[in-house]
């Protein structure tokens, strides 16, 4: 293979990507040498095993994957503001929307996500860490390689262009012969382990880690959502691992499970896929469902109402999520019976959704409402959020969804569903428990900038797409005729685009603003929460408790408020036991990333070489007789003094 | 835990004689009757989900203890899920027009 085959060349806009990543690294190389931080992010981030710290880089790189597949967007809106533009090229394109539905999905949402899970979860049951500290730790970091591999495969080697779906068989070897989809089959892949190993670390923490006294019944309701949406990850993704397993070897050493030829089917590729993609989309969204919950409870300052209603909601959600995955494909041709039971059950999902909607608007019923910014997300969700779900209902009538199915109506409503549901929710979420993490609140001035700004961006941007979908435009056109008569639609939803990035950027302006001038002086209980993470001090520290609180009902801070019981004895002071740091999982996932660049690129030799780094990693973890360290009570008792003043 | 009691073991007296009597009417099965082989099949392999259910609830006390409902309700679920996945893909992709090809 010769360089300029290595290297994507030939484009202006990605030779300046080139040339931007590449100053960018050489700029951060030095910035880092000249603080003179190596030492201290080895120590303190790269080899960590706290939980608090592990989220806090799940959430930082979601937001800069945020802004990468938000560019991604932009360039899509831009090549279609206007008719017969020329500014993208057709399989330009076909890469960029690629990327940005990938990287929406993967590693801007699931990271964002299960980066506050990781936050808050622990703290929220009353724990000191998750149940595998080491194994967080990989979980973060191959998802972190996969990430890496998946974005730099648009200045080394091409983009995968077949779509975030990837239907077989254009992302089959005989129709796209690049690199480009080796890329998606791998780093999703390797992703994918560490997600699933997340799965597996919140079950088994969330059924053994919880409080004494923390009974089923008195979970926070966020933590209940995390539960489940873990149930689903352990269920869901040994599926997408399977059809990404098939799809590697097809494309790599020429198997036919989903090709034309050789008795393949490339059906198969879409029933595995969605078979997992339904339930991922529940796995984005009930997190969410969980923060919004929070969120409102708080600040309507009332508990949250039917909450064992919102429960079973959730569980018959996960439930029906498995059942549904036929009508992203109703129109490959089934039986009427296969069409028809596939509309049922996901007409179904509307119901234990609906009881979400109505026990929300409940809980805001005479509420004392506070519109704090992130209240300010949760109650914009709840009408753009119902917009997506009722074209969802829509869709999910097999013989209407022959006129809707791959149009743009599609495509608005998924967004309508994804960015309320999902986006909404972690900023919610990052405005609410960021003084837990950091110390500090971020400015509400600018947060309302922020919302406002992206809440009308967004409704501009994707409203228009209903309608051109209505009116025949198919997904994925990278440009139409002015004789359409899209133009006036779809020029709106460029410039609604430009609103929504305007948006963004007053959050990342926002966080650098609060990050130099916000009030240090926030207590430990800025909002007045209800739920144990806040009877902690912020940010919290390393061992989260120094004494392991008691619960004896639902909401069980609000009632030690009430109580006068959020005190703390010395004499109740014992050593904590915590993990030591590990060189292992970064080490692990650094192979993992080098051997997938090899399997991406087809060479096998090595490949095999780098994957004895595996093995040592491995072998070297086992014998790793680390058996972490004690605080003392006498360290506790200074660090509570801090911010408790003194103790009882 | 001290479970220590002064009863009789009924349940591993019953779940010894099932497991025998189970294993004993599969040997039957396949050598002295003259079913098809597919039957014989069949019957062998509803007679072993007998014999594993035999297992998990008289000797591992599947349902007992703590974590005895998430057990169950975990292994139901398990079930529920490879079943659903495994035939579902088989009638999704084998009735109607997709299976004209």
């Amino acid at each position: 293979m010769s360089l300029d085959e290595f290297f994507v060349t030939g484009d202006p806009l990605i030779l300046a990507s080139q040339i931007a990543i590449g100053l960018t690294m050489i700029g951060l190389i030095a910035l880092i040498t000249y603080l003179k931080r190596w030492k201290w992010l080895w120590n303190e981030w790269f080899t960590t095993v706290d939980h608090k710290k592990i989220g806090i880089m799940y959430i930082i790189s979601g937001v800069l994957m945020f802004f990468r597949g938000g560019v991604d967007g932009l360039l899509m809106k831009a090549q279609t503001s206007r008719p017969e533009l020329e500014f993208l090229d057709a399989q330009h394109y076909d890469e960029i929307f690629t990327t940005h539905g990938v990287i929406m999905i993967l590693f801007m949402a699931m990271p964002l996500l299960i980066g506050l899970m990781n936050v808050v979860i622990p703290l929220q049951i009353g724990a000191r860490d998750v149940a595998f500290p080491k194994l967080n730790a990989l979980s973060f970091w191959l998802f972190f390689a996969g990430a890496m591999l998946f974005n730099v495969s648009f200045v080394i080697g091409g983009s995968p262009d077949a779509g975030w779906t990837s239907y077989f068989p254009l992302a089959g070897k005989e129709f796209t012969p690049g690199v480009g989809n080796n890329y998606y089959a791998i780093a999703l892949q390797i992703a994918g382990i560490g997600t699933l190993a997340t799965g597996i670390n919140f079950v088994v923490t969330i059924i053994k880690m919880r409080a004494p006294g923390m009974t089923w019944m008195r979970l926070p309701i966020f933590v209940w959502s995390t539960f489940i949406t873990s149930i689903i990850i352990v269920a869901a993704f040994p599926i997408f691992t399977v059809a990404l397993a098939y799809m590697t070897l097809d494309r790599l050493f020429g198997t036919h499970f989903f090709t034309v030829a050789n008795g393949g089917d490339p059906m198969l590729w879409l029933n595995l896929f969605w078979l997992w993609g339904h339930p991922e989309v529940y796995i984005v969204v009930l997190p969410a469902f969980g923060m919004f919950s929070e969120v409102i409870a708080t600040f309507a300052r009332k508990n949250l109402y039917g909450y064992k209603s919102m429960v079973y909601a959730v569980a018959g959600i996960a439930f029906l999520s498995m059942l549904v995955w036929v009508h992203h494909f109703y129109t490959m041709g089934n039986s009427a019976a296969v069409n028809s039971i596939f509309s049922l059950t996901t007409m179904m999902i509307a119901i234990p959704t609906g009881v979400k909607i109505f026990n929300w608007l409940f809980t805001l019923r005479k509420g004392r409402i506070e519109f704090s910014t992130a209240m300010l997300w949760s109650l914009a969700f709840i009408p753009c959020f119902t917009i997506g779900g009722v074209t969802g209902v829509m869709l999910a009538m097999a013989a209407a969804d022959y006129q809707y199915h791959n149009t743009m109506f599609l495509v608005a409503h998924f967004h309508y569903v994804l960015i309320p549901g999902v986006v909404f929710a972690v900023f919610a979420g990052l405005y609410y428990w960021w003084p837990k993490m950091f110390g500090f609140k971020l400015n509400e001035k600018i947060g309302k900038w922020h919302f406002w700004l992206f809440v009308i961006g967004f409704n501009m941007t994707f409203m228009p797409m209903f309608f051109v979908g209505l009116d025949g435009m198919s997904r994925r056109m990278y440009t139409y005729s002015a004789s359409t008569g899209w133009a006036g639609w779809l020029g709106f939803s460029a410039i609604g685009s430009i609103i929504l990035a305007a948006g963004f950027a007053a959050l990342c302006y926002n966080i650098y603003w609060s990050f130099r001038y916000a009030s240090r002086d926030v207590g430990n209980d800025p909002w007045n929460g209800r739920t144990l993470e806040w009877a902690t001090a912020s940010p919290a520290p390393h061992y989260n408790f120094a004494k392991v609180p008691e619960v004896d009902r639902l909401d069980a801070y609000w009632y030690m408020k009430k109580e006068g019981n959020t005190g703390l004895k010395k004499s109740d002071l014992k050593p904590v036991h915590m993990p030591s740091n590990s060189w292992t999982p970064i080490f692990l996932a650094v192979v993992f990333g080098v051997v997938g660049f090899f399997l991406v690129f087809e060479w096998f030799t090595l490949a095999i070489l780098a994957s004895i780094g595996i093995v040592v990693g491995l072998v070297a973890n086992s014998f790793d007789y680390d058996d972490g360290y004690h605080i003392s009570v006498e360290e506790l008792a200074d660090e509570e003094r801090e911010w408790r003043g003194d103790l009882q | 835990m001290s479970t220590k009691t002064n009863h009789f073991p009924w349940n591993h007296l019953i779940g010894f004689v099932l497991s025998i009597a189970l294993t004993l009417l599969a040997v039957f099965v396949a050598f002295n009757t003259d079913f098809s082989k597919t039957v014989i099949v069949w019957v062998i392999g509803i007679l072993a989900i007998f014999q594993a259910l035999i297992q998990l609830f008289m000797f591992m006390h599947v349902t007992e203890g703590k974590e005895g409902m998430i057990n169950v309700v975990n292994m139901v679920y398990s079930i529920f899920l490879a079943l659903v996945i495994v035939f579902g893909s088989i009638w999704v992709l084998t009735s109607g027009h997709a299976a004209m090809h």
